[in-house]
């Protein structure tokens, strides 16, 4: 096993896509030295991005958010323009794990690590985000919804990171919620999550939306039908009535040791329900 | 030696207070010396491989890949652990349980070890040993494992107990029965029965440290262990046992201990890191990861209850039925048992019976969990309270006071009670401003009793005072949670002097006599007792010094306030010599001062508690959240008050954690599914409010001070007092423990179904 | 395997080992360098126990690797107190008896300074969402926020 920090993405991508035997990104490690701890992954080589110029920022672009690969998810609730355009993304990148956890994981990681449980991923493909992906072949850019294929599996080539999240420009009157269910009040997975990303108009009519469920299928799952629901509606109660019920119905949730299928169908839509309240709010609709 | 352990009301100088303990500053800085803390010259890394099935034939193990890896110095499996136990069959099921010979019996059975000279080699060298199983079918469901054709766990288990021997094997290994009068003739002088069936899952201790061991053995027979337990000296008995060693060459100490609960109790690690070191020729530590602790440790039984009780509708219980099913893992225990005998125990009663059954299922062989077997069948038996007081449409706690068991009242388990403290914890319960408090929306009252024997045990300590005066108390319990502070204060309490003048430490067990294990709420009480023991005999010695020093006969003096004082009119010209003096003398009168006490602490008083809890429920999820909690409970002599409050607090969020979230998850195929922190949901800080105790003082009439265990009882009712408020917050009876956020919602839907 | 050498600083001292690319931070406080007061837990992040401060953030040692300690900044309970003279949080846990087994004390005291440095006056709530990564089986949580509670009153009048 070797352990190499490169100080450039250049180099990162040429020693990942020339490793001989299986390689391994490390940015916060918090899943990525859980694995190796069970013996479930064994990386000859250890690709440490820490130490790469510009991956540690959170950056204000004209098109929005930029957030580096290595920034730690406390980070993210430190940033001040960040947390007032996306406090949907910031509370649920601020749910992953504990404070230590924090201390060290970050969205990027999370969103690579593929999980369906994935925190802040819902938020993420709520808001739209991009993954900003470096590979042998150059740059490119896919919303992050694309980027997990399966628990554990993503589309990334062999030799590809994920440099950045990228967040759109916020537009007026929009606002944005992330919930999860979990047993305990912290230091949990989620049973089954919720992100709604909601723009008004100036009555308070839903012009845009999109919402996203953890937990509920093999990858987070970007719901339409659940967004045709709310859009050009003022958030009443069969506008949210139906928004449960379309949630609940799509979901494809398996029975395991974090929930029932049945659980996950019911609490799915409840917290659907209520984080576009909450997201309605934050928009400024009343 | 003539002790006279009887209470004696006394005005107290010492016990009582709340001093800083002495190990303090070492557990604040970092510096005190756990388990995994310690370690010695030329040290191996010990590894264990565990069994991936659930039941599974060992056909063979070949190791030698293994032993040829550079680094290995010794690899073992149950051939180097040959059965020494002589027909002691629960010796061997211990040593079966450290190393499985035939069988692995649960996920996680150890099967083989290895040394080696780092970690990464000894993880290498696991993957390097083969072993042939052929699997077999398993069973983990308590009631499934007393089924007709459940698979057998072992064929040579008759079930104990029964009027005739059974002709076939199964996996009961024993019922028991208590109780009293004729609990047919009671139900019929009932008005109102209630009669409903209780599951509870199984859970561990969780303590935050792994088990951890150094063990050293020399070629000459002599071995050297140190060690996280709550008994060295019984893990000496055990490893000299299993090892064939003599129990004097085995020197074990005691290290800080990072949480048992009762699951540091029991050998595991212990023999086989000695094994290990025997074998390499050097010193071995053994520390467990935490997926080995949960797979291969602890646990506490999971339990299948059925609870009848019937009154009449004055509120007087006629009587009282229940039979207990709890599993032992795949050997025989008596965890059902203790649990018949404390199910009623709160109560008067004419007519009870209970039947306990001990159940063998493929998990990890039980363990001791904090009163171990009440908590379980006290939630069955005061839910079941609960709903016959609603039924009689009496209050819940004045149908308790009615009924409640007193001095006097023979117990359902056999003996007459003493002064206890049932009715004294119902009737603060009743006066507290918890119990009047307003409640929210969603939000629901509980509460429930819980009782606790308590245990003595064989206890030998030794009081040293030094020429400066200061005094070094040696205890053989473990400091579980402050009884170095406990014990100081009463050490100074018996001499009269400051407790800053008192170092206590726990000694090793060449350094002491015998000490049973430190459990069963008996560290404090019994080892206060033979500290006060020690004292008094320490104080005779220092009488005779001060006469000798006087030229007086020793009946004239008397020991006061820390000083020797002449008696009597014809004394008046001598000053009192303090313990000082004595002591900085003693070269000159007769050497070195001393106190010893050997004893068997008998007479541990019984304890009761009774706790309150609001929750609230959210009925579209199923989630939550306890609002307020308040336990009462009788300590006898609080000595440090502080600490009793730690384990009032400490016991009712165990409870907590076990009645709402922890659980062991099997998978179909007999896996332990959730061997971590992460899915075995133990209570972190925001899940808890403040938890208000309220310590009553019920003199135990067989300590000098009045002291009673505490440390058991708080994880008693908290299970009941949580389902009853669970019960009367989302409206629907709760009978699954734990009471997980998809077992309300569940039953909150089938409910509003009907 | 390739030891990796590294150069960090630990409580305000310079540290220089070598340690193996997986070895955790840990296993290298714990193992080489004979800092023994992180605790090992759980090995995954899960229980708070091994809690250190890296460059300023809350961080579960076990959680990084030793390799990547070099050039930064670590501190563990050992640095907590200076000299004989004890740090008012490690007062306040003993004298509100906010330990029993005290196992996952470090990691307790290490998670309240990194709280009461990014928030001198939290809240009980506060506290106990900062306190959340840390599990104690022993106190029912009741004296450790107390006596967080207390040291954040002294700390803001010092």
């Amino acid at each position: 096993m070797r352990y190499i920090r490169p100080l450039s993405i250049e180099d990162a991508v040429g020693q990942l896509a020339g490793a001989a035997g299986p390689a391994a990104i490390l940015a916060g490690g918090s899943d990525l030295l859980v694995r190796m701890k069970g013996g479930f992954v064994e990386p000859d080589l250890i690709v440490d991005i820490k130490l790469i110029d510009g991956l540690s920022e959170i950056r204000e672009t004209a098109e929005g958010f930029s957030v580096g690969a290595t920034v730690p998810c406390a980070a993210l609730r430190e940033n001040a323009p960040l947390k007032k355009a996306w406090p949907g993304v910031v509370e649920a990148a601020s749910l992953i794990g504990s404070k230590q956890v924090q201390g060290r994981c970050t969205m990027a990681g999370n969103l690579c690590n593929a999980s369906p449980a994935a925190d802040s991923v819902p938020a993420l493909v709520a808001a739209g985000a991009q993954a900003l992906i470096v590979g042998p072949g150059g740059k490119r850019t896919i919303p992050v919804e694309a980027v997990p294929t399966g628990p554990g599996k993503t589309s990334l080539a062999r030799g590809e990171i994920v440099e950045a999240i990228l967040l759109p420009k916020r537009a007026a009157r929009s606002g944005d919620a992330y919930l999860r269910f979990i047993p305990r009040t912290e230091m949990d997975i989620a049973v089954v999550s919720a992100g709604v990303n909601l723009t008004l108009d100036e009555q308070g009519v839903v012009t845009a939306a999109r919402v996203a469920l953890g937990a509920a299928a093999p990858t987070v799952l970007l719901v339409e039908e659940a967004a045709e629901a709310l859009i050009g509606r003022k958030l009443d109660e069969a506008a949210l009535e139906r928004l449960a019920t379309v949630c609940a119905g799509a979901c494809r949730p398996i029975d395991d040791k974090r929930g029932t299928i049945e659980f996950r169908r019911k609490v799915a839509g409840v917290l659907a329900r209520r984080a576009a309240i909450t997201a309605y709010e934050r928009a400024g609709g009343k | 030696m003539n002790f006279d352990p009887r209470f004696s009301g006394r005005q107290f100088k010492s016990v009582g207070t709340r001093p800083i303990r002495p190990d303090g500053v070492d557990k604040v800085t970092g510096r005190a010396r756990y388990g995994a803390d310690f370690s010695m010259a030329g040290q191996l890394v010990g590894r264990v491989l565990r069994s991936p099935h659930a039941h599974a034939r060992i056909r063979g193990i070949d190791t030698s890949k293994a032993e040829q890896l550079p680094g290995v110095k010794a690899v073992i499996t149950a051939a180097d652990l040959p059965d020494l136990t002589n027909g002691d069959a629960a010796m061997f099921d211990i040593l079966d349980n450290c190393m499985a010979r035939t069988k692995a019996l649960y996920d996680g059975h150890a099967v083989a070890a290895v040394a080696a000279v780092d970690a990464r080699t000894a993880r290498q060298a696991l993957k390097l040993i083969e072993v042939d199983y052929e699997i077999l079918p398993h069973v983990t469901d308590v009631d499934e494992a007393m089924q007709h054709g459940a698979p057998l766990i072992n064929d040579a288990i008759f079930t104990e107990g029964l009027e005739e021997k059974p002709v076939k094997p199964s996996n009961v290994s024993k019922r028991t029965q208590y109780g009293h009068g004729d609990v047919h003739e009671g139900f019929g002088q009932a008005d109102f029965i209630v009669e409903r069936s209780f599951k509870t899952e199984q859970t561990h201790q969780g303590y935050i440290e792994p088990h951890a061991c150094v063990a050293n053995v020399s070629s000459d027979g002599t071995a050297d262990l140190w060690v996280c337990t709550q008994g060295h000296f019984v893990y000496r008995q055990h490893c000299a046992q299993l090892l064939g060693m003599e129990a004097s060459k085995l020197r074990v100490t005691s290290s800080e201990i990072g949480g048992g609960f009762g699951g540091k109790t029991h050998v595991w690690a212990e023999p086989v890191a000695l094994a290990l070191s025997r074998k390499a020729g050097r010193p071995v530590k053994l520390v467990m990861t935490r997926d080995e602790v949960f797979r291969a440790s602890g646990p506490t039984s999971a339990t299948s209850i059925d609870v009848k009780i019937g009154a009449r509708k004055d509120g007087t219980i006629t009587a009282a039925e229940a039979t207990l099913r709890y599993t032992s893992g795949p050997y025989a225990g008596m965890w059902a048992e203790i649990g018949a005998m404390t199910a009623f125990a709160c109560y008067r009663l004419d007519n009870v019976k209970t039947v306990g059954y001990e159940v063998l299922v493929n998990r990890p062989k039980t363990a001791a969990y904090r009163a171990p077997s009440a908590p379980m069948a006290a939630f069955a038996v005061e839910s079941a309270v609960d709903e016959l007081a609603k039924e009689l449409g009496m209050d819940a706690v004045e149908f308790r006071i009615k009924n409640a068991a007193q001095e006097g009242t023979r117990s359902s388990y056999g003996p007459v009670y003493g002064p206890i403290g049932i009715g004294p914890t119902l009737e603060a319960a009743k006066d507290h401003p918890h119990m009047k408090a307003p409640l929210g929306k969603n939000q629901g009252r509980g509460m429930a009793c819980g009782f606790w024997f308590n245990f003595g045990g064989q206890t030998c300590t030794d009081l040293n005072i030094g020429m400066d005066g200061s005094v070094s108390l040696a205890v053989g319990t473990v400091d579980v949670g402050g009884s170095r502070a406990s014990l100081s204060l009463v050490a100074a309490e018996e001499l009269g002097i400051d407790y800053s003048q008192v170092k206590a430490i726990v000694a090793d067990t060449s350094s002491l006599g015998y000490n049973d294990m430190t459990d069963g709420s008996r560290g404090t009480f019994s080892s206060s007792m033979a500290t006060i023991s020690a004292a008094r005999n320490a104080i005779k010695i220092l009488r005779e010094r001060a006469a000798q020093t006087w030229d007086i006969p020793v009946d004239d003096v008397v020991w006061e306030k820390g000083h020797a004082i002449a008696r009597g009119e014809k004394y008046g010209n001598l000053a009192a010599l303090s313990l000082k003096e004595i002591a900085a003398a003693s070269g000159k009168t007769g050497g070195p001062i001393a106190g010893h006490s050997e004893l068997v602490a008998d007479g541990a008083g019984v304890s009761f508690a009774t706790h309150i809890c609001d929750i609230e429920v959210d009925p579209e999820t199923g989630s939550t959240r306890v609002i307020r909690y308040t336990v009462v409970q009788d300590a006898g002599k609080a000595v440090h008050p502080t600490y009793v409050e730690g384990q009032y607090q400490g016991g009712a969020a165990q409870g907590i954690g076990w009645a709402l979230n922890e659980e062991y998850i099997y998978g179909k195929d007999g896996r332990l599914q959730n061997a971590g922190f992460l899915d075995y949901r133990i209570p972190v800080c925001s899940d808890l409010p403040m938890i208000d105790t309220q310590i009553l003082e019920i003199p135990n009439p067989n300590h000098p001070y009045g002291v009673r265990g505490v440390g058991e009882t708080s994880i008693v009712p908290p299970l009941a007092a949580i389902a009853n408020a669970v019960s009367n917050a989302a409206g629907v009876r709760m009978t699954h423990i734990p009471m997980s956020p998809p077992r309300i919602l569940a039953a909150i839907e089938a409910e509003r179904e009907g | 395997m390739a030891g990796v050498a590294v150069s960090t600083t630990i409580n305000g001292d310079n540290y220089e080992y070598l340690c193996q690319p997986d070895e955790t931070l840990l296993d290298v406080l714990r193992d080489r360098l004979g800092l023994t007061g992180a605790k090992e837990g759980c090995g995954t992040g899960d229980c708070g126990a091994c809690s250190v401060i890296l460059d300023n953030r809350l961080v579960c040692s076990c959680l990084v690797l030793g390799a990547e300690a070099e050039g930064r900044t670590i501190e563990t309970v050992e640095g907590m107190a200076q000299g004989d003279q004890l740090h008012t949080l490690q007062q306040k846990f003993l004298e509100h008896a906010a330990l029993q087994c005290g196992i996952c004390t470090p990691g307790f005291l290490i998670a309240a300074k990194d709280l009461l440095a990014k928030n001198p006056d939290p809240s009980e709530e506060e506290i106990r969402f900062g306190l959340a990564g840390n599990l104690c089986r022993c106190t029912g949580y009741d004296k450790i926020v107390r006596a967080v509670q207390d040291a954040a009153t002294v700390m803001k009048g010092a």
